[in-house]
């Protein structure tokens, strides 16, 4: 499977990943390279296997829905690149190109 | 080389102090880091203090367990209250973490003196350690080759004695590849064995934070104390944890016939010459010391890297995700919106390799190609580990080279992103399957480097492979010479 510069642009979008037209050229043929060094999985015959996610049982795990208060709320605003009171600040977030 | 053991006895002893043991330690990281690298943060002040605590119960004529006052480096990408952790991501560029991760926690409390973080590729994402946002690790065996990865820092620094001991994470070989290449021993433990809480996450259904040691001995006395179920993980199994330690001495022997199966895939196409012959002999020495030795054929075996190449970045797509400029990390500057703050922050915070998976894992997950790539490598897990499960019907224990070469130069790898993954080949399947694997130092190649063998066990079969391991190592002498690093 190759895959070409518009597909790239259109990928680091969605992982919202701003690459530089070197970065898109440097990709473009290495990500087309290793796309097709997976090819060979169709080499296996997975018709009647369930697929694997995880290699051990769980069932759902719960606890009791009580507050934990084991990190403090100002240590952990105080990681944030800006904060105001006690919230995360951020840019504008109406009308940005959301596609 | 003197093993945490002994220490332990010449600190209940009182020959020598916990203090001295940090010092010494210190010491040599000041002296060596110049020319190694190995450490990205060095906690001078929090290992003199823990050190002095640990004296102080020794004086007091309390007991104190195995790993009290002994110098340890923990990998950086596991959260430490109060000391940066930053994964080796310039994205996370002076993150301090608000809380401690649970392993570091249990040594903590164990009275493990930690010396440092150490260096890593970024995110744990790459085979040599040149991937790090900060600074490229050296071989302590040749300083112009790598030590592997991702977790060469802590193999760096084990090699060449800067620490006792060091914690490393493993999610396609990121602990037995950089011991191979460093020539000491690293453990992958089985899934969910040990807790990942605090570990920062790469790919979730893979990642497991095993030790390094300069014996099988060592590594298993770490084991022990970061072993067990932990609240605070779902994927931590309730199991019952024994002290690996105490079953491998003094000389211990396995017990009945032990079925050692060799891996046939791994041997042939790709693989090193010197790398082939000394795992051979080594697996001579395991027949003289009592194993039955068959040829086993997992014919799904070198599927698994492209299964791998698909799966882990996908699930770090997804996890790579929660670095928006938000919450912790950096930010950059002077975005217009919401949006373009993500995309800005995030081509400024990660590396090249970095950047790479999140694309190949959102191109994997993505409409229309899914089922093509992320399905198919989850079936293709399913045949993997069926093939192993099969040849556990057979033998006890598998063995294969743990890396088709020995230590590489530095930048010999860097443009030809597929030629690194490569490296990783004999590693990944055991992952994938959720196995216990470790690293055994097996010989050098004509130019002094190391070669590794790699010992796989059943699930939550540590034991015995700590075992095999252990014979193996008291029947060589390939542990016992370090590298001459003045």
């Amino acid at each position: 499977m190759k895959i070409d510069r518009e597909q790239v642009q259109k990928v680091a979008h969605l992982a919202r990943l701003a690459l530089t037209p070197a970065e898109e050229e440097q990709f473009t043929p290495q990500l087309s390279s290793i796309l097709e060094y997976f090819e060979q999985l169709g080499e296996l015959n997975t018709d009647n296997i369930e697929p694997m996610t995880r290699v051990i049982e769980v069932s759902n795990v719960t606890r009791s829905d009580t507050i934990q208060t084991e990190i403090d709320r100002e240590d952990l605003l105080r990681e944030a690149p800006a904060q105001e009171g006690d919230f995360f600040r951020v840019p504008q977030i109406m009308s940005t190109d959301e596609e | 080389m003197t093993s945490i053991r002994e220490l332990h006895k010449q600190l209940v002893r009182k020959e020598r102090s916990a203090v001295e043991l940090a010092n010494e330690a210190l010491d040599r990281i000041q002296r060596l880091e110049p020319k190694l690298h190995s450490f990205l943060h060095i906690t001078a002040d929090s290992a003199l203090a823990q050190a002095k605590a640990v004296d102080a119960k020794i004086a007091a004529g309390e007991e104190i367990g195995m790993l009290a006052g002994i110098p340890i480096g923990i990998k950086d990408n596991m959260c430490t209250a109060g000391i940066p952790t930053t994964c080796a991501s310039k994205i996370l560029d002076k993150f301090v973490p608000p809380y401690e991760s649970t392993v570091t926690q249990k040594l903590k409390d164990a009275g493990a003196v930690m010396v440092g973080k150490t260096n890593l590729d970024e995110f744990a994402m790459g085979s040599s350690t040149e991937n790090s946002g900060y600074q490229v690790t050296a071989n302590p065996w040749d300083l112009s080759r790598v030590p592997g990865g991702s977790s060469g820092g802590s193999a760096a620094a084990v090699a060449a004695a800067e620490c006792v001991v060091a914690l490393g994470s493993d999610t396609g070989g990121s602990i037995r590849q950089p011991a191979a290449l460093c020539g000491v021993v690293g453990l992958k433990p089985t899934y969910g064995l040990v807790s990942r809480y605090g570990l920062v996450a790469y790919a979730s259904s893979l990642d497991q934070i095993g030790p390094f040691g300069r014996s099988v001995e060592d590594a298993a006395v770490l084991l022990s104390a970061i072993a067990g179920y932990d609240p605070k993980d779902s994927t931590s199994l309730k199991v019952e944890i024994p002290n690996y330690a105490k079953l491998i001495r003094p000389n211990f022997r396995p017990r009945g016939r032990l079925r050692v199966g060799i891996i046939k895939e791994t041997f042939g196409g790709g693989l090193d010459t010197v790398v082939e012959e000394k795992v051979k002999a080594a697996i001579e020495t395991l027949q003289h010391l009592g194993a039955e030795i068959q040829i086993i054929s997992c014919p799904t075996f070198s599927y698994g890297l492209p299964a791998y190449y698909i799966i882990a970045p996908s699930e770090a797509s997804a996890n790579l995700a929660r670095y928006d400029a938000v919450k912790y990390g950096i930010r950059a500057e002077d975005a217009d919106n919401l949006v373009e703050m993500y995309k800005e922050t995030r081509a400024q915070g990660f590396g090249t390799e970095v950047k790479r998976r999140i694309m190949l894992g959102t191109y994997a997950l993505s409409a229309g190609y899914y089922d093509a790539y992320y399905l198919k490598a989850q079936k293709v897990r399913a045949l993997i580990k069926q093939d192993f499960d099969n040849a556990f019907e057979k033998v006890d224990v598998l063995v294969s080279p743990t890396s088709p070469t020995t230590a590489f130069k530095a930048g010999e790898k860097t443009a030809d992103p597929l030629s690194m993954y490569l490296s990783d080949l004999m590693t990944i399947p055991v992952n994938l399957a959720g196995l216990p694997g470790i690293n055994v130092p097996c010989g050098f190649d004509d130019k002094g480097l190391p070669v590794g063998m790699q010992l796989i066990g059943k699930p939550l079969g540590e034991s015995l492979l700590l075992q095999v391991a252990h014979a193996y190592e008291q029947a060589t002498d390939w542990h016992l010479k370090t590298p001459k690093l003045q």
